[in-house]
């Protein structure tokens, strides 16, 4: 509750002034970024807020020069004020960034040295074919003249530094045995092995779990204190930002809409843009008032789907006799319920099972044991599990599913009204003139206009795009739909509309859903009930807010703990429970 | 890395089909454009072979025999002026009364004119359409003229070259199509259903793969009946050619099939209950269309060389059908490289029409893939 500890404003170390990159396409150029100015101080975290596309990565990329071709930069300034870090020598020294050669001798002396820069993506940014201990190594010894067994013992000490456990067997280690939170933390130790005066974050724990995102967070902001480091976070996660910065710069559409400490912007917003954000993130944050209405007039029937001692085994053996690997249970034991008009929330972490349930339920994975009964309008009971051909195919008829990457999930080849009608005409409900007018009524609830039709997926947003994947799961009239991470892919301020979206279609078409989501905010919003998974086990089930409020399971509560709250007074990281049992 | 980092660039009122997409990439591969336009023109002298060939390729003469090629001039100066005409320079044939060796001299005060678009021999387009039109004919009907030379009977090697695109050229085709439905048959069966079937299809290939090429089509080739008609031989060389060329097509096909089956909207058509026929056809094959095409020219011009090879070994096509590889078997001594080097000519065009057909294969893969090759 104390109130946000302002740190020490450092010197400015890192000043943008102006700074315009373009992109030359084919009508004209293109401005990624437009007339952004903001500084870095030492001991600070500014965090660059937007949604995507509105440039801020390539911001950080202008920075270090390393805007991805045909991109430069056109306009403005990059001031590194050498001489107010502790690597300067006292006298005045000032270094204009933008200045400098992309791929000249002096820019290469900075990256890595004086500014290091993490990215999203902690997989691919790391050298497979490297051991950890080799590649922190390079960095050394590309910037300062150190032996290899120097090198060695200060790589060995930095992983340390990152909490890595065992870092003398660490360092002789390969990417690939490690965890992604593991690989993100030898990225970090990576990044700091030149003791850089400023640290660029660009989506830094975007690609982790939750509780890993605490903890690398935590990391940031402690080895930040310790080095009294200027750190550019990009986010566009509001949560994360309220943990973490000092001062803010939003933007949107490669221009700076507002920027300020992390209270002015927090509890003054001044720029519309910025109160839409805001309110989007607290929206998110409480059960939908329309949902709870919907409920006292509609009460929540009896069981549809009913999951009983459901078990999926993936075997991983391989080799000669499948003697080498094992076997992943990857659900293990799974008993849950869901009831007529009810939306039932799936939550936990990569890996806890949670895809693989929705995915046997609708037999897109053949589950090795177990039950899962569908009750049927008529009351017939049909077990999915064992279902096949005419009785399956019915049963897909009343299960939908709405897929979470809206790219992935439409086929690139064919058109709105095609994607649309698919289901309608394999299943020999509609065609011709009549299917055309399903699928623009369809069009018509999903909020999109019935000139969509003859357009291919790649010319829609994201948002569009996943009403598109949501017309074609209501087209059969389902009354089960399987959202799986359905709104995890798309910007803040859409995912409320979607989400709305398929509210309003439940008290349409009286559809249960089932949707699975590592976002609690999102749960929190939607749904009635939710089930924790954790390692292919429901630890717990239970009403939402009674879950959200009150966890009773270790692992519930250290995954709640670890949520980022959209409020710089409610500052949990640090108190925040762990939960380690079964490691 | 992130290729684009603002989709905004991307969110273009305009819309481009992939195939559009595709032809923007591959136009900026100038070595590709170049191979295209070689390989249009080629197919396109094989398929007018009758229109674009002077003469009948099989029509011999004694007066003839490795009659050096002769250059084409288009001016023609004469002592009241000069005009626009081609024309080539006329040669006169000696013989040696104690050696009886030929030799062919220029004769000075003699020049062949020739017409485009005159009337020569009568002729039937692809064995159809009378006509008498060719492209490049001399005026006065009983000349001759040799732009590639004659070879050892007095031949047009012109005329030749330019049938033989149309076998050679088109045996690539044939053969291709037949390896296209084989592999993308058993690779897509391979790739779609995965397991044991997966498994038994890939050593099959393996198996094929191993097998030394030249050896088996030698035997296969030699086990034909010379008593065949020039066309049933002809297909059976291209079935014994693609009976090996199908397995790198089906490797291809089996890798996307692979990749494609786990993608999203290939279980979307599956959850939609599309049948299994359905999900492959209407759903995955058009995703991979481009990949497949690039692949097919890939394989033409092995097709290509494979042939040559066996006819050069004269054990492919036997005369008197005419392919690239049965011209370049008259090459096969070393008389022929002192007496007549122009008799190599067929193997300029093997080089040349290999060399595009790759050009214009690796330019369409790298356009299949828009994402892997945004650098260009």
């Amino acid at each position: 509750m104390e109130p946000v500890a302002a740190a020490e404003p450092g010197p400015a170390v890192l000043e943008v002034k102006g700074l315009v990159t373009e992109f030359p396409t084919r009508h004209g150029p293109f401005r990624a970024v437009d007339d952004v100015s903001f500084e870095l101080r030492a001991g600070q975290t500014l965090c660059v807020v937007g949604e995507s596309g509105s440039g801020k990565s390539v911001t950080a990329r202008s920075i270090l020069q390393i805007v991805d071709t045909p991109g430069r930069i056109t306009a403005g300034e990059v001031l590194l004020h050498r001489h107010r870090t502790s690597r300067g020598s006292g006298e005045e020294e000032t270094i204009d960034l933008a200045r400098l050669e992309p791929r000249g001798q002096a820019i290469r002396a900075i990256r890595g040295r004086d500014i290091a820069m993490i990215f999203q993506e902690p997989m691919s940014s790391l050298s497979p074919v490297h051991t950890i201990g080799n590649q922190i190594g390079e960095v050394i010894r590309l910037h300062e003249s150190v032996s290899k067994k120097e090198a060695r013992a200060r790589s060995i000490e930095l992983l340390r530094q990152v909490e890595i456990p065992t870092p003398e067997s660490a360092v002789d280690r390969y990417t690939f045995e490690f965890s992604g939170g593991m690989r993100q933390r030898a990225m970090i130790a990576m990044s700091l092995a030149c003791n850089p005066s400023v640290l660029i974050a660009d989506e830094p724990t975007t690609a982790l779990d939750v509780t890993t995102q605490a903890e690398i967070l935590d990391l940031i902001k402690r080895l930040q204190v310790d080095h009294g480091m200027a750190v550019m976070l990009i986010t566009h996660d509001m949560g994360v930002v309220a943990e973490t910065a000092d001062s803010i710069v939003v933007m949107r559409h490669g221009k700076l809409v507002e920027r300020g400490s992390v209270e002015a912007i927090f509890y003054a917003p001044q720029h519309d843009y910025t109160k839409m954000l805001l309110q989007a993130v607290l929206d998110l944050d409480r059960p939908s008032e329309r949902r709870l209405a919907r409920r006292t007039v509609q009460p929540i029937g009896g069981p549809v789907v009913e999951i009983k001692g459901l078990v999926k085994e993936f075997d991983l053996r391989h080799g000669f006799m499948r003697r080498k690997g094992h076997i992943l249970k990857a659900l293990d034991d799974i008993d849950l319920t869901l009831n007529e008009g009810e939306n039932l929330g799936v939550v936990g972490e990569s890996g806890s099972g949670k895809t693989t349930l929705g995915r046997c339920l609708l037999r897109v994975h053949d589950p090795s044991r177990g039950e899962m009964l569908y009750r049927a309008v008529g009351g017939g009971v049909a077990d999915v599990a064992t279902a096949s051909g005419n009785g399956l195919e019915r049963i897909r008829r009343d299960i939908r599913m709405i897929f979470q990457d809206p790219f992935a999930s439409l086929n690139p080849r064919m058109n709105v009204a095609q994607i649309i009608g698919e289901p309608l005409l394999v299943n020999g409900v509609a065609k011709g003139a009549a299917l055309r007018a399903r699928v623009a009524e369809l069009l018509d609830v999903v909020g999109l206009p019935a000139s969509a039709m003859e357009r291919y997926p790649h010319a829609f947003s994201g948002g569009q795009r996943q009403r598109i994947g949501i017309a074609r799961a209501i087209a059969l009239e389902p009354r089960v739909i399987v959202a799986d991470e359905a709104t995890s892919a798309l910007d803040v301020s859409l995912r409320t509309q979607v989400l709305d979206l398929l509210l309003e279609l439940q008290e349409r078409l009286g559809l249960s859903f089932i949707f699975i989501s590592h976002d609690i905010s999102v749960i929190r919003y939607f749904c009635d009930r939710v089930a924790v998974m954790y390692r292919g086990k429901v630890v717990e089930v239970g009403e939402t807010e009674e879950v959200c409020t009150n966890p009773q399971h270790g692992y519930t509560k250290a995954l709640l703990s670890a949520v980022p709250h959209p409020d710089p007074r409610h500052r949990g990281m640090l108190g925040r429970h762990r939960y380690e049992a079964g490691r | 890395m992130a290729s684009v980092l603002d989709p905004r660039l991307h969110t273009d009122t305009e819309v481009a089909s992939q195939w559009r997409l595709m032809w923007w990439s591959f136009r900026r591969h100038t070595l590709a454009m170049v191979g295209l336009v070689i390989v249009l023109l080629l197919y396109l002298i094989g398929f007018f072979a009758e229109f674009v060939a002077p003469f009948d390729p099989q029509s011999a003469s004694a007066k003839h025999v490795y009659h050096p090629p002769q250059m084409i001039h288009f001016i023609d100066s004469t002592e009241e002026g000069w005009r626009i005409k081609p024309w080539v320079q006329a040669y006169t044939f000696e013989r040696d009364k104690f050696t009886l060796q030929t030799t062919f001299k220029p004769d000075e005060g003699k020049r062949v004119y020739l017409s485009f678009l005159g009337k020569g021999t009568p002729y039937e387009l692809l064995g159809l359409f009378p006509a008498e039109r060719r492209l490049l004919v001399p005026d006065e009907p009983n000349e001759r003229f040799f732009l590639f030379g004659a070879d050892r009977l007095g031949r047009d090697m012109l005329s030749r070259t330019v049938f033989g695109t149309r076998v050679s050229m088109s045996i690539g085709l044939v053969g291709v199509t037949l390896s296209l439905l084989l592999g993308v048959l058993l690779g897509g069966i391979s790739g779609y259903y995965g397991g044991a079937v997966d498994m038994v299809i890939q050593r099959v290939v393996e198996f094929v793969l191993s097998l030394p090429t030249i050896p088996i089509w030698l035997a296969l080739t030699a086990s034909l009946p010379a008593t065949w008609p020039p066309l049933t031989r002809y297909f059976a060389i291209t079935l014994i050619l693609s009976l090996v060329g199908w397995t790198e097509l089906a490797r291809v096909v089996r890798g996307r099939f692979l990749a494609l089956r786990s993608e999203d909207f290939v279980v979307a058509a599956r959850l939609d209950g599309c049948s299994e026929k359905r999900v492959i056809f209407r759903h995955m094959l058009p995703s991979l269309m481009s990949h497949v095409i690039a692949s097919v020219t890939l394989a033409i011009p092995v097709m290509i060389l494979a042939e040559t090879s066996l006819s050069f070994l004269g054990l492919g096509l036997l005369p008197p059908t005419i392919s690239w590889g049965v011209l370049l078997k008259e090459a096969q001594n070393i008389r022929s490289i002192a007496q007549a080097p122009w008799l190599f000519v067929p193997g300029a065009f093997v080089l040349v029409a290999v060399l595009a057909l790759n050009f214009l294969g690796d330019g369409l893969r790298d356009a299949a893939d828009p994402y892997a090759q945004e650098r260009g």
